[in-house]
């Protein structure tokens, strides 16, 4: 996305066709809508991530505490190769003068993921050092480079989301773009989003509803839902999480720490809306078609036994963009923004529309509306 | 010190008593690690490739193991009908079947504890789920209970046989003022156990046929007929292979213990019943799955009647006393009742829950091979535990196990 303001770091392969540079596609004034601002934010905390792992500072967190001699090691190696590593721009394996400190920079990354802490409990500190942990590795493993943000939420923004059913057409340009964006698992087909198909005049019977058909849309007699997770602001799955690997942050958003997640799938139990997915097995997607615009929380690769959903693309809705989905839709059925502000096109969808959520019954306070024109 | 040294040789004896036996006993071991053996290959397996090995989807994420896990605690939590009545209410008539009782806990809970590493995604970062350690959701999360009040139950089925092994192994007498409150402590954890771990699916508003009020109950209804059905049938086995002496009496009055909870566990599946098909809502679209199939889907059908079938047969021979007290009749009964609570506590329990998904998607959920052999593995862990701890726990009762007396 802010491809914009490039440094020396970004090699980003993937082609962001809808993108148009500089302007923002929120449809909301002044407050909410600052992407060039935030563009700026996001490189330094780039910036500052990358610091953290390949200049010598030594931002201690828990962990490296406890590893102390891991880490003496580290630096060592590290003021030996970091203005080499820098200084050749691109860092490949087949390096073979350093090699060998590649291998061991390598294991020493892994030993400290292996055992940091829980994203959603670390300081601002740690969360760049982790970051810049996982950019430096994948640079380690691919030669290329990502880029990875830690942002927070902002304050005074809530995101709320709004579904067209009279617009939509079934033709599924949310689910590419989704799968596109957040570098969803190829190989098993993972989609974030549901499109079900209804027939007319039966009302919303998803039991009779088709979420996997394979036709030209929009089929006669037939109408549109999408579903995906809905960001409970009461969200069961995070309440069953036994240890708190997913949370609720304060600009409303339910996220998954994967590196903290155990696997067992109790949230996966605990949702009532199919907002969750699980990698079965090890997720793959093209290195030419990562998306190397990435958030910690959001749409960075994921491992093998993790839980992951959908987080309204927070790589882009903390920058000011629409998620993916939002923009590609042709129709133009679906509407996000920040709840707090009164003007946004979110706020006068909920003001003028006759706006319902689904299985309100459950006390789960969905952030997620669905009107008719 | 001494301690120590009665600890070593005790370790020592049990080791000898373990590694020798008759004919049947080999073979049996040999069986059973041939079968781990076989689980530990299919679990090598998903662990390289993934739960992807499984038959679990996005759409059922919960299947075999966690059916298994679920029926395992009800056993686990079995145990306490036999320590109740000895313990506290002084009735020795149980006291042999105790500490069986408790192996089998032992047992149990062990495999809980497989089943649940197993279904684990990431089986490598386990520890961010150790208090202390990790970060852990209590008291929010209901598997966070789950994992403390298992662990807890394990631990205190351990130290209670254990402190009466050790000082009968040194030809003592064991004092009540030391284990019976441990006893006490048990009882009560063992209820706890099994209703937290029903509470961990009574709780999901998400899925209607588990989020019913009547579940936490019928779980410890079902484990005190399961449980001690399958304590009867250890007996049986133990009472011809060994001179462990049990009295047809303690048999029989664990029977009524099984054949009341039956009992209990068919009114209860009445009332359910009655609820979900009376004035059947959209809520109860899981129970006509499981027992008559939606939209020609019909996987769970033969189980889920050879379970009620087995259920009401069993629970009617336990009933008339003519029959119970006729032995063969009553292994018989035994086991079919435990078989039907397997299945109906394990995937008949777990599977529904999932069908139909949460927007009315019926995906239908079948085993995969490695899954079962995981299982199998797990079950033959179970068992070979508990031929272990059962070979020594008798070896020390029936006295061939005592401490060298010659050593100071
Ligand atoms: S829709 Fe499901 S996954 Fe999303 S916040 Fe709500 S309960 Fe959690
Ligand atoms: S699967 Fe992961 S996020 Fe979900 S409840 Fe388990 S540990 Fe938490």
């Amino acid at each position: 996305m802010d491809n914009n303001n490039k440094k020396w770091f970004s090699l980003n392969l993937s082609n962001k066709k809808k993108q148009e540079p500089g302007t923002c596609e929120c449809g909301k004034t002044s407050e909410g809508c600052n992407s060039s601002g935030n563009d700026h934010l996001r490189d330094a905390d780039f910036d500052a991530a990358v610091d953290a792992t390949i200049a010598e500072e030594r931002t201690k967190d828990g962990f490296e505490q406890v590893f102390d001699v891991q880490m003496d090691r580290r630096t060592a190696f590290k003021k030996l190769t970091a203005s080499l590593l820098i200084g050749a721009g691109a860092v490949s394996t087949s390096c073979s003068v350093i090699a060998g400190d590649e291998t061991k920079e390598k294991a020493q990354i892994d030993w400290e993921e292996q055992f940091k802490g829980n994203y959603k409990l670390m300081t601002r500190d740690e969360k760049e050092s982790t970051v810049g942990r996982l950019v430096r590795s994948y640079q380690l493993r691919t030669g290329k480079n990502i880029s990875m943000s830690s942002k927070n939420a902002e304050e005074d923004v809530l995101f709320g989301y709004a579904f067209n059913i009279s617009k939509c057409q079934g033709y599924m340009d949310c689910v590419t773009a989704c799968v596109e964006e957040n570098n969803l698992d190829r190989n098993s087909q993972m989609e974030y989003i549901r499109i079900h198909e209804m027939k007319d005049g039966k009302g919303f019977n998803f039991n009779e509803a088709d979420d996997n058909y394979y036709h030209e849309v929009p089929a006669e007699g037939h109408f549109y839902m999408g579903t995906q997770c809905f960001h409970c602001d009461n969200p069961p799955c995070v309440e069953v999480c036994p240890v708190q690997a997913t949370w609720r942050e304060d600009d409303g958003l339910v996220v998954v720490d994967y590196d903290w997640c155990v696997g067992c799938r109790y949230c996966m139990a605990a949702c009532p809306y199919d907002g969750r997915r699980f990698n079965w097995s090890t997720p793959e997607v093209p290195e030419k078609e990562v998306n190397k615009n990435q958030h910690y929380l959001g749409n960075r690769l994921r491992k093998k036994g993790v839980v992951e959903k959908c987080t309204f693309c927070v790589q882009r809705s903390r920058v000011g963009k629409n998620p993916a989905c939002v923009d590609a839709c042709p129709t133009g059925a679906r509407i996000f923004g920040n709840l707090l502000d009164p003007d946004s096109t979110i706020r006068w969808v909920l003001e003028n529309k006759k706006v319902f959520r689904l299985k309100e019954d459950l006390g789960t306070e969905p952030k997620f509306w669905y009107f008719m024109d | 010190m001494r301690r120590l040294r009665v600890l070593r040789s005790l370790v020592k004896d049990s080791l000898e008593t373990i590694t020798h036996g008759s004919k049947k006993y080999h073979i049996w071991m040999a069986f059973l690690t041939l079968v781990m053996l076989v689980g530990m290959y299919c679990y090598s397996v998903q662990l390289e490739h993934g739960l992807s090995v499984t038959g679990m989807t996005d759409r059922v994420s919960w299947g075999l193991y966690i059916s298994n896990f679920t029926f395992l605690v009800g056993v686990a939590a079995a145990a306490v009908m036999l320590v109740m009545p000895t313990y506290v209410l002084k009735d020795i008539d149980f006291k042999q079947a105790v500490l069986i009782g408790e192996g089998l806990a032992v047992a149990a809970l062990i495999m809980c504890l497989a089943f649940v590493v197993a279904d684990m995604g990431g089986p490598s970062v386990l520890w961010h789920m150790i208090p202390g350690i990790g970060v852990f959701n209590f008291p929010n999360s209901m598997l966070a209970w789950d994992v403390i009040a298992l662990n807890g139950y394990l631990f205190i089925n351990i130290s209670i046989p254990f402190y009466i092994l050790f000082m009968r192994y040194q030809g003592k007498e064991p004092n009540p003022k030391v284990y019976i409150p441990g006893a006490l402590i048990s009882v009560f954890w063992a209820v706890g156990i099994h209703l937290v771990t029903a509470f961990l699916y009574q709780g999901l508003q998400a899925r209607p046929f588990w989020n019913n009020a009547l579940l936490g109950p019928r779980f410890l209804a079902s484990a005190f007929a399961a449980g001690p059905a399958l304590i009867i049938l250890v007996l049986a086995v133990i009472r011809t292979y060994t001179e462990f002496v049990i009295k047809d009496k303690t048999i029989k009055k664990i029977a009524l213990v099984v054949t009341v909870a039956a009992q209990i566990n068919l009114i209860m599946l009445i009332s359910e019943l009655f609820k979900e098909f009376y004035a059947p809502t959209h809520h109860s679209e899981s129970a006509y799955y499981l027992f008559f199939g939606l939209d020609g889907k019909t996987a769970l059908l033969p189980w889920i009647w050879t379970a009620i079938s087995l259920n009401v047969l069993a629970t009617v021979i336990l009933t008339f006393h003519k029959l119970r007290n006729n032995f063969k009749v009553l292994f018989f009964a035994c086991f079919i009742l435990f078989v039907a609570i397997w299945i109906e506590k394990g995937f008949g329990l777990i599977v529904p829950g999932f069908i139909p998904g949460p927007y009315g998607k019926i995906a239908e959920y079948t085993p995969t091979g490695i899954e079962i052999g995981v299982t199998m593995g797990i079950w033959a862990l179970g068992a070979f535990v508990f031929t272990m701890l059962a070979k020594t726990a008798i070896g020390i009762e029936t006295g061939k196990l005592r401490y060298n007396k010659k050593k100071p």
